[in-house]
């Protein structure tokens, strides 16, 4: 067989070391442990051309003065000493970022998990409601972006139509500098409500076995001592992951801002991605770009840490003695 | 039993029957709950939708029609003749086919490897693989900028692709991975003793066995491809080569054509946008709803 021959064949040359550095005891675990590295060869490439790479690359962009045209000129940790004190967009890109993330995890947190349990009642016609509970989430964020810019219109979108006729002046919503935030805070809970969060607390759900429910009733515990007692604590890992997973989201948060208002007005939704991109590919600053990228993954790690240790306290696995 | 008759149609009048007309009643509030919920969800597509079907004058008109007059189908061809629609709909079918397939087959690949064979550093590099999940794409994006502008590789469609086929995604490999050690090991041993190299076991007796997986790569990976928005953003420059995403933006920057409003053909590119992630997430709910409830079990 041809691909027989394209077998790593070096193993014949020093079995011993060979075996040890792959490590292996005998020469068919070497041959096995040699196709593991070429089936592995693909991954290894991508990881160290278009992540490790890039990565190290970042640091060291990071330290630099670069505009793509001419050479990256080392200015040692001025990027990060301008970020923190001299730019003006800095401080103000970080605090919008978080105000729109404090509202959207746990409004869509909850949302979703009130959505999971309303589809566990198991009512009739559940595969349809979760179908188009879950649309929202599978439009490309462009089209969500426009078709929400447009129910937004300040005169003749539907909402602000709808408030007129209850007696309310709508907003300009996406064209004010006070309500754009709200507008993009409501646009993305619409859109995630029904999304992965709600079908994993839907999977969390499922997983609460009926007897301890049961027994909760027999103990004379009743609908809220049951959800705050038993399915609560059941369902504690995967709030941890949802509250994981949308936290990072949430900070990072691009394309709905840039296509719905762009930053503005007046930098209302001027999110910290948002500035890293126009940093790095609008003005070219490549070098000061990757220092904001670089605060930026800090700010997600420290995020997910503190998550992690925080959530010893309350996350509880079932059947588990970790 | 005649005993139990006397006393019994009582006590259940008086203790059952009100607890299921409540019962009753409580489930018909929850239904309408999650009828209105439904509406709510659903209405933004539906004023896209209409919108999509007015002729120009309605689109400002006040109050706004609810059901277009008549319903404006010609807005749709409209959109190919303004803009080079067709041309962004083949960008993009073309760059999440191929990157679809290198998913596919590069993430199933990868997997065979830290499934199915034992060497040094395999936990170390699975551990690394996952945590590559963790990280912003924003700390890569600019260094890989700057890679592919050396490959002469802006405003070409190859940064939108070529990465997939090197290994398809952590979160691939990791998902295929997990449901490969669900597979007995039997078949595969049973080919190695046939005499079948590993590469015909991957492709012959892996693959076919491993369809549900791949099918819920396959459509992840489809909506990833159709739904990237920076990618297309940072690398591509002409509008001949956007992708439909990208394209929709430039659409939106038109400027309004002697006056008339161009919402209409706007709304019908966005309807085309999304057509195909709905019908693709109709047709293949299961694997979608799999592949996310996976992706919440390793947490």
């Amino acid at each position: 067989m041809a691909t027989a021959a394209m077998k790593p064949s070096p193993a014949r040359k020093s079995p011993a070391l060979l075996a040890r550095i792959v490590g292996a005891s005998s020469p068919l675990e070497t041959a096995d442990a040699l196709w593991g590295y070429f089936f592995l060869l693909p991954w290894l490439i991508g990881l160290i051309v278009f992540t490790v790479g890039p990565l190290i690359g970042s640091i060291l962009l990071s330290l630099t003065k670069y505009d793509v045209l001419s050479p990256p000129k080392f200015i040692g940790l001025t990027n990060y000493t301008t970020a923190f004190f001299g730019d003006p967009l800095f401080w103000p890109s970080l605090a919008r970022t978080f105000e729109y993330s404090v509202v959207v995890v746990p409004l869509g947190l909850i949302g979703s998990l009130m959505l999971a349990m309303l589809l566990n009642r198991g009512m009739k016609g559940t595969n349809t409601f979760r179908a188009i509970f879950f649309l929202p989430s599978l439009t490309p964020t462009v089209a969500l972006a426009l078709l929400w810019t447009w129910l937004f219109h300040p005169t003749v979108g539907p909402i602000n139509v709808g408030l007129r006729y209850l007696g309310i002046q709508g907003p300009g919503w996406l064209t004010s500098q006070h309500w754009a935030l709200p507008a993009l805070i409501l646009i993305t809970l619409w859109s995630t409500w029904g999304g992965s969060t709600m079908i994993i607390f839907l999977a969390g759900l499922q997983g609460v076995p009926d007897a301890l429910l049961d027994a909760a009733e027999i103990d004379g515990a009743g609908r809220w001592s049951k959800f705050r007692n038993v399915t609560l604590p059941m369902i504690s890992p995967t709030i941890l992951f949802n509250l994981v997973l949308g936290v990072i989201g949430a900070l990072k948060v691009f394309t709905l801002a840039f296509v719905a208002t762009n930053g503005g007005p007046s930098y209302a939704t001027w999110f910290l991605a948002l500035h890293i991109y126009n940093e790095a590919f609008k003005y070219f600053r490549m070098g000061y770009g990757s220092s904001l990228a670089w605060i930026f993954a800090l700010i997600l790690f420290a995020f997910t840490f503190v998550q992690m240790t925080l959530s010893r306290r309350w996350v509880y696995y079932a059947g588990s003695e970790q | 039993m005649a005993g139990r008759l006397e006393i019994a149609p009582e006590a259940r009048l008086s203790v059952r029957s009100p607890s299921t007309a409540f019962a009753q009643i409580e489930s018909g509030i929850f239904y309408a709950i999650v009828l209105i919920l439904s509406v709510l969800f659903a209405f933004p597509f539906f004023w896209t939708l209409m919108t999509s079907l007015k002729q120009p004058w309605e689109i400002f008109a006040f109050p706004p029609p609810i059901f277009p007059a008549i319903p404006q189908f010609v807005n749709y061809p409209t959109v190919f003749a303004l803009s080079p629609f067709f041309r962004w709909i083949v960008n993009t079918v073309f760059v999440v086919a191929i990157s679809t397939i290198g998913a596919l087959l590069s993430s199933s690949f990868v997997a065979y490897s830290f499934a199915r064979f034992r060497y040094r550093g395999r936990n170390l590099i699975f551990l690394l693989t996952l945590g590559t999940m963790m990280l912003p794409a924003q700390v890569t994006l600019i260094p890989q900028f700057i890679l592919f502008h050396a490959f002469g590789w802006v405003n070409t469609l190859y940064p939108l692709w070529v990465p997939a086929w090197f290994g398809g995604g952590a979160f691939n490999i990791f998902l295929l991975r997990q449901f490969m050690l669900s597979v007995p090991t039997e078949l595969d041993e049973a080919a190695k003793i046939d005499g079948a190299s590993p590469i015909h076991i991957w492709w012959a007796v892996i693959m076919p066995l491993c369809k549900a997986a791949l099918a819920t790569v396959a459509v992840l990976s489809f909506i990833n491809g159709w739904n990237d928005f920076i990618d297309p953003l940072i690398y591509l420059n002409s509008p001949n080569r956007f992708t439909l995403a990208l394209g929709l933006t430039f659409f939106q920057n038109t400027p309004e054509t002697a006056g008339m409003p161009i919402e209409q053909l706007l709304m019908a590119a966005s309807v085309m946008t999304i057509l195909p992630c709905v019908i693709l997430f109709l047709a293949a709910q299961r694997y979608f709803v799999e592949g996310i409830v996976m992706s919440g079990i390793k947490g």
